[in-house]
């Protein structure tokens, strides 16, 4: 599954980056990549971008964005 | 105006020199030190510049405000310095024009110690931007701001722990009341004058093959570029496919990138 579809509130595993060249790099930048956990935590008023919280930092993506992040849903433990 | 700066010297009794600052504000010639100001946005970078300067440069929680680079000056202990406020980055490897900026500040700009300014809520992240420093220049002293912030978040920073690791000084700091700009100081004059012996954390590449395209790569680029101040880190951007460095290689204008472009746009949330 990729991040785009990833639910409001829930967290998963990043597995893979599809992503290119400078936009790969910026991802890397942000402290996103593979085995990375990341969470939805908000979508914006239009739905696009969406806020996610990576390293206790919150990141905005927009859908194309998403769409190359592949994840692993995770259980949440509580 | 001269100002001792006697305050958060608590724990240690003796051996705290306090350091004799005089903000400068913007007057400028002759310098003994420059000093480069890096790190993410919204790190206190230019709350740093202010304490140090006496200049007001806009203090906000926005980014993008330190649109190109800002200069200030001070003198300390009878040495005059130059400080150099660069545009908040996540990278030096990105395609901004802020980064772009203060890449080629660290880069080129020669400057005999950059501070990076990191924030202790989030250090894992603002990591990265050190360990991109460190593998430009071993002249780094790291500033871990926001302490107040961390402490209230019940997070704790093993400075020494942190300092050993990345083999640079690194500062406990909350920078907007003044705490540890002291300390900050001493550690940047030992940088400068060279009384620090840095071990710097570098990435060491296993594969042999890259080693020896980095070197074969380095020893052209030695060759072609006169005074170039890393060869092996533009070695490195060049088999990594960083265009706007490729572009310089082959334009021979390396030194002196001033390339715009567009990047992809990332919003960035503070919540
Ligand atoms: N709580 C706290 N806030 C700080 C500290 N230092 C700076 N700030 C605030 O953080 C925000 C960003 O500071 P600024 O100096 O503009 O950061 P810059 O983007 O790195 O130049 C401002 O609102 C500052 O007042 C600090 O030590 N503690
Ligand atoms: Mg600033």
């Amino acid at each position: 599954m990729t991040l785009n579809l990833l639910p409001t509130g829930r967290s998963a595993t990043i597995t893979k980056i599809h992503s290119k060249n400078a936009e790969r790099r910026r991802m890397f930048d942000l402290g996103i990549l593979p085995g990375t956990r990341i969470e939805n935590v908000m979508p914006s008023p239009l739905g696009d971008p969406i806020a996610y919280r990576v390293r206790s930092s919150v990141v905005a993506l927009r859908t194309e964005q998403a769409e190359l992040i592949e994840i692993e849903e995770t259980l949440e433990l509580k | 105006m001269s100002v001792a700066l006697a305050n958060d010297c608590g724990g240690c009794a003796t051996g705290c020199n306090t350091a004799q600052l005089t903000r400068l504000g913007i007057k400028s010639d002759g310098f003994d030190y420059i000093i480069a100001l890096a790190g993410n946005p919204n790190t206190g970078k230019s709350t740093i510049f202010n304490k140090l300067t006496g200049l007001h440069q806009h203090v906000g929680n926005w980014a993008g405000k330190t649109v190109a680079r800002a200069e200030g000056a001070f003198n300390l202990n009878n040495k005059k310095f130059k400080i150099v406020d660069l545009p908040g980055t996540y990278s030096l490897l990105s395609t901004s024009v802020d980064e772009e900026i203060a890449r080629d500040f660290v880069l080129f700009g020669k400057p005999d110690v950059t501070i990076v300014v990191a924030d202790a809520t989030r250090l894992e992240r603002n990591l990265n931007l050190v360990l991109q420093i460190l593998e430009i220049t071993d002249r780094v002293v790291v500033a871990v701001n926001l302490m107040d912030e961390a402490k209230r978040n019940d997070l704790t920073v093993d400075e020494r722990a942190l300092s050993r690791d990345l083999g640079v000084p690194v500062i406990p700091m909350t920078a907007r009341r003044g705490e540890g700009v002291n300390e900050l100081l001493n550690a940047v004059e030992k940088v400068a004058g060279g009384g620090y012996a840095a071990r710097p954390h570098r990435i060491k590449y296993s594969d042999e093959k890259i080693e020896n395209a980095v070197q074969t790569l380095a020893k052209q680029l030695n060759e072609t570029f006169e005074n170039l101040p890393n060869a092996r880190w533009v070695a490195l951007r060049l088999l990594e496919g960083d265009e706007s460095i490729i572009r310089a290689v082959r334009e021979q204008t390396l030194g002196n990138l001033k390339q715009s472009r567009g990047f992809p746009q990332l919003v960035q949330l503070e919540v």
